[in-house]
């Protein structure tokens, strides 16, 4: 997994609520054996019209919003758990997604790719919206180190959380099989012990 | 300490607490489909690592597999390319795979229970947010991402938080034409869908106790509509009975043993949970959709919300125009031309039993198409054993062969662009049953009387 170093950048907002698997990706793209390649599925029923054809206004179409940083409405990743959703994200090139809230397993998912999922209190994502909006797209800095988000050109900034053992993880770009195989005798002690057995 | 049916399950499968607020998980139970795993066995082929415990796997096809000639060659390519490198992956790593035309083949979360892999007390996962349909039966049972279904093929573990407790209990009696999927519509409207998030839930209370396996299997599967990573519901005598005689079950003195183990699965009178909710049973009546999350739901004969408050206003706008639907008008009589009755939310005997009653010496309108897809080969055989078939056909539906089919379209069963499905299924998202198609979820028995009526009618009055 790749190390999460800080980054700043162009923050490419999508202030929708409940945004699911099915439109990060959907279902018909999964019939493959790999992960490669599906940022070009990203969104793609909102990003293309029914004969394939940019739809001009959404944002992954737009020349100004280039960035590496994701913001979307509240519960962001609700539905399935096909970690396409997060292949699909990171493969397009984006390092972070900012929301006021994230599904559980997308959170996972994101987790286990590198991809940091930034949990920011509702009106500082109203405050990105809100720039985003105006003249020039908002540019945020995300520091992992410090679990602070700023957004640039103000002065406002919030401190996010993150467990520690993830933290860890996204750092040193560690992921969780590396972890577990360094438990295989633990993991045998548990099962040797065990009073009920399925 | 007062514990929960969850605390009980979960400690017990603690191997390892990790600082940092996180647990090492033991796993029971591991299921796995062609669509979330081969990229889980290449993780393992490139660093050279073997199956840890391939007696806790158990993998079938479902995803992406057709419904009609299932005794043939796969025609879409892609699909057959990720069925057979399922096969493939299971032979090789010496799998159980019950793949097309095996008898026991059907959606992963039909089969676990019907074969007595799903137990009460277990820790169960596989690559598919369904997953918590098996906590029905008293079991942890969550959904994974592939790279978790990596890490258990790998260690049989999971590195996991706590999640904190929910219980929703639902009192009293359901009224005629109540099915259990209203009831989870029912409080997935009223809760919305981020309510469950961070929880995992038990479901309790008399009108919960009162269903059938299949019944609270319908409740735990749409959990995760909440957000939650899973439901559960106390085993009790309708549990055991139903494992009694199912083909792995423990059995003879065996079961007896372990019966006095899950008889200990409750939750203790003074343990505390999270949070609670309380619904009574006879405010519940057949339940629709209107929008493009399963929370954005109305009774039968209720109207669509004009507007919703503040911050969901927008994605309101967006579902309702996505749905082509207006704000304050009623979805009764509203002429639908495609009707689903599958998905591991509602494919199970019970629910074509159900659909039959109510079609039996009927027919379906002409406007309507109406699939059947059963949820398993079993439940296909048992159906044709009692001549359900017969009854569908003569209503006009089509009965096909087990697999998720058109509740996420990844075969050919999709719902034409711009097209009212009504749906057993689970989610409305957009362009779920295939791109541009508007799906309305509601219970097998609505599903019937839609198709029937070929628009929609108030169940309650037929």
């Amino acid at each position: 997994m790749e190390k999460f170093k800080t980054i700043i950048s162009t923050a490419l907002p999508l202030p929708i609520n409940d945004i699911d698997t099915d439109q990060i990706i959907p279902a018909r793209y999964l019939k493959v054996t790999t992960k490669d390649g599906f940022g070009k599925f990203l969104f793609r029923d909102w990003r293309y019209d029914k004969k394939d054809q940019p739809i001009t206004d959404f944002v992954l179409n737009r020349p100004e919003y280039d960035g590496k940083i994701l913001v979307a409405g509240k519960n962001f990743g609700c539905g399935s758990s096909r970690e396409h959703a997060a292949w699909a994200i990171s493969d397009y090139g984006i390092k972070a997604v900012v929301s006021s809230f994230f599904a559980d397993i997308f959170k996972e998912n994101a987790l286990n790719n590198g991809l940091l999922p930034v949990q920011v209190s509702e009106s500082f994502l109203e405050e990105i919206f809100k720039i985003s909006a105006s003249s020039k797209p908002a540019v945020l800095k995300i520091d992992l180190e410090n679990q602070e988000i700023s957004l640039e050109d103000t002065s406002l900034s919030e401190n996010f959380e993150i467990n520690g053992y993830k933290k860890e993880c996204m750092i040193n770009g560690y992921d969780d099989i590396d972890y577990l195989l360094s438990l295989k005798k633990e993991i045998e002690d548990y099962e040797n012990n065990l009073s009920i057995t399925y | 300490m007062a514990k929960t049916l969850f605390d009980k399950v979960w400690d017990k499968h603690v191997v390892k607490q990790i600082p940092g607020g996180v647990n090492v998980l033991y796993i029971d139970l591991h299921l796995i489909h062609e669509v979330t795993s081969p990229q889980a066995f290449a993780e393992l082929e490139t660093r050279n690592l073997p199956i840890f415990r391939k007696e806790k796997m158990v993998a079938t096809a479902d995803h992406n597999v057709p419904t009609i000639n299932q005794h043939l060659e796969i025609k879409e390519e892609l699909s057959r390319f990720q069925v057979e490198k399922l096969g493939e992956n299971c032979k090789k790593h010496d799998i159980t795979y019950y793949g097309l035309g095996h008898e026991y083949q059907g959606i992963v979360h039909v089969i676990g229970p019907e074969l007595g892999l799903t137990l009460p007390g277990k820790t169960i996962v596989c690559g598919d947010s369904h997953t918590s349909t098996h906590g029905a039966f008293g079991a942890i049972a969550f959904g994974i991402g592939t790279s978790q279904v990596a890490q258990v093929m790998a260690s049989q573990c999971l590195i996991q938080t706590k999640p904190k407790t929910m219980r929703i209990t639902v009192d009293g009696k359901l009224s005629k034409g109540v099915l259990s999927k209203d009831i989870i519509l029912h409080i997935i409207s009223t809760l919305g869908v981020a309510s469950g998030t961070g929880y995992f839930i038990e479901y309790a209370g008399s009108a919960i106790q009162s269903l059938s396996m299949e019944g609270r299997m319908t409740i735990c599967n749409m959990s995760i509509e909440m957000g939650a990573r899973g439901g559960m519901i106390a085993p009790d005598e309708t549990t055991f009975e139903y494992i009694k005689g199912k083909k792995f079950a423990p059995n003879g003195s065996d079961l007896d043993d372990i019966i006095k183990y899950w008889k200990t699965l409750t939750t203790d009178n003074d343990a505390v949970f999270d949070k609670e909710h309380h619904f009574d049973a006879a405010d519940i009546s057949p339940m629709l959709t209107y929008g493009t999350n399963p929370g954005m739901g109305v009774k039968i004969d209720g109207k669509i919300p004009l507007a919703a408050s503040g911050e969901n206003e927008k994605s309101h706008k967006k579902a309702l125009d996505y749905m082509h639907l207006k704000g304050g008008d009623s979805l009764l009589g509203k002429t639908i031309n495609h009707v689903f009755i599958g998905s591991c939310t509602n494919s199970r005997i019970e629910d074509l039993r159900e659909v039959a009653n109510y079609v039996k010496g009927k027919k379906k309108a002409e406007n309507v198409s109406a699939l059947i897809v059963p949820g398993s080969k079993q439940i296909e055989q048992i159906a044709k054993k009692e001549g359900l078939d017969t009854i569908f056909k003569e209503a006009g539906f089509s009965l096909r062969e087990p697999g998720c089919s058109a509740c996420l379209a990844m075969n050919e069963d999709k719902v034409p662009n711009g097209e009212y499905c009504v749906s057993t299924s689970n989610r409305n998202f957009e362009g779920r049953q295939g791109p541009g198609s508007r799906t309305i979820l509601a219970s097998p028995l609505v599903a019937a009387a839609t198709a029937i009526a070929g628009k929609i009618i108030d169940v309650r009055n037929s």
